[in-house]
């Protein structure tokens, strides 16, 4: 009969917190940049002249319909040929922030085209400049409409992150192999791991939606 | 010496897409059959076994799929059965479907509007044949878009089976890359093949979704 033991896993606990520390910071970062350019390549999608559509369109269906794994391969191991050389951690962040970027530029977009052509010529009308309709008219009232996809998206950028401890970036899942290696408890370490992001993503989720209520709270209708 | 990449290369890694479209397959099947368990017992009128279904999907649904292989692989050994990637990645990726499709179709189901249910219950139907010939024929129109892309989802979920060791598409890659050491193309080569697995099935999710607001909307 096997013989749990959890309080291996215990002894090395603030490693795994360590670990956790820097998923956190790295999905964080990667959502903060990701959001960068989701906003910029949705509004170009949506306003932008032919060729630049085109190029986007190729973006974001090229990293969604290719797995996470194989674009931290492509970016850890297959861009150092072309001269761009990135430290794990590096590359978890860049292979984050592309990744995120597609999702998050489909979803921003569905939340830009959910605004009526009306309200933007109504801001025109009104005088208002590019910078004023794009801000208070367009981008505000759309990422409300998306708010929970982009939170919930978040939480899926989480979840996909443990994948970056194969190019051994030292976040949750690698603190995770590496205590796996030094105790050989692998199922007990694997446990508290998934019960961590599993609380995490329960965190952020509660957290996001906290937000949600106190940043959106104007009303909609009169 | 590396061995260059060429077309022998080439050829051994798109032959591996036959394992990830093998394990897809199997994942979809024993998730489609898991999917449709949990999704009746979301919408079940007992409380236990709603509960039940919650916790099940919420689990999965939270955790990474990363890890969920881990769980079965080094968990099916504690049980004393041997370490067999190819077990252990068929039972974690037919669990996670299970969880994403019974949620998926759970919505599907609650889609249906009640009084379709109220009709059949007043017409003398009991579950069986009320879910049978009423509401999962009409959930089942609903679901087939989200399906599709589920399915997406789910080929690319299968590249995580290389890390446990099964010898799929990405892991052949790993080991092509290793004998030639030319990342760009290797990876550049598995990047496109599931592109082309899974654009198409992404178009066709479009399209559907395109056209059932269509016809619902009218």
């Amino acid at each position: 009969m096997y013989e749990f033991n959890f309080a291996l896993v215990f002894a090395s606990f603030d490693k795994l917190l360590l670990g956790a520390w820097l998923t956190i910071r790295l999905c964080c970062a990667a959502m903060l940049l990701g959001l960068i350019v989701s906003i910029t390549c949705a509004w170009s999608k949506t306003s932008g002249p032919a060729p630049v559509r085109f190029v986007i369109n190729i973006y974001v269906e090229v990293i969604r319909n290719t797995p996470f794994l194989v674009q931290i391969f492509f970016i850890f191991f297959g861009l150092p040929s072309l001269g761009l050389r990135f430290s794990p951690n590096e590359a978890a962040l860049v292979a984050l922030v592309v990744n995120f970027g597609a999702y998050g530029t489909e979803i921003i977009r569905a939340g830009i085209e959910s605004i009526s052509k009306g309200q933007v010529e109504a801001g025109t009308a009104l005088g208002l400049s590019r910078l004023q309709i794009f801000r208070y008219i367009v981008m505000i009232p759309a990422l409300r409409t998306v708010y929970p996809s982009l939170t919930s998206q978040f939480i899926y950028l989480m979840l996909t992150s443990s994948v970056v401890s194969v190019v051994s970036a030292n976040d949750l899942a690698a603190a995770g192999n590496d205590l796996q290696s030094a105790t050989f408890a692998s199922f007990e370490v694997y446990v508290i791991i998934t019960i961590m992001y599993l609380l995490m993503s329960i965190g952020f989720s509660g957290l996001f939606s906290t937000i949600g209520r106190i940043s959106f709270k104007y009303p909609l209708s009169r | 010496m590396f061995r260059p990449f060429g077309w022998d290369e080439f050829v051994i890694i798109v032959m591996a897409a036959q394992w990830t479209i093998a394990l897809s397959a199997i994942a979809f099947a024993g998730g489609a059959v898991g999917g449709l368990m949990i999704a009746l017992a979301r919408v079940s009128d007992f409380w236990p076994l709603r509960i039940a279904a919650l916790g099940f999907i919420r689990i999965f649904q939270g955790t990474p799929l990363l890890m969920q292989l881990f769980l079965v692989f080094f968990g099916m050994n504690i049980l004393g059965f041997g370490i067999n990637p190819w077990v252990a990645a068929s039972i974690a990726l037919t669990l996670h479907a299970s969880a994403f499709l019974g949620e998926n179709w759970r919505g599907c189901i609650e889609a249906v509007p009640p009084g379709q249910r109220e009709a059949a219950t007043a017409l003398g139907m009991r579950y069986y044949n009320r879910m049978r010939y009423i509401v999962l024929p009409q959930a089942g129109r609903i679901a087939v878009a989200p399906t599709v892309s589920f399915l997406v989802q789910l080929i690319k979920g299968t590249s995580l089976a290389a890390i446990i060791g099964f010898t799929e598409l990405t892991r052949q890659g790993q080991i092509i890359n290793n004998a030639t050491f030319s990342p760009f193309m290797v990876f550049g080569t598995v990047a496109a093949i599931y592109f082309v697995l899974c654009w198409p099935l992404s178009l066709l999710a479009h399209r559907m979704e395109v056209n059932l607001s269509r016809a619902t909307n009218r």
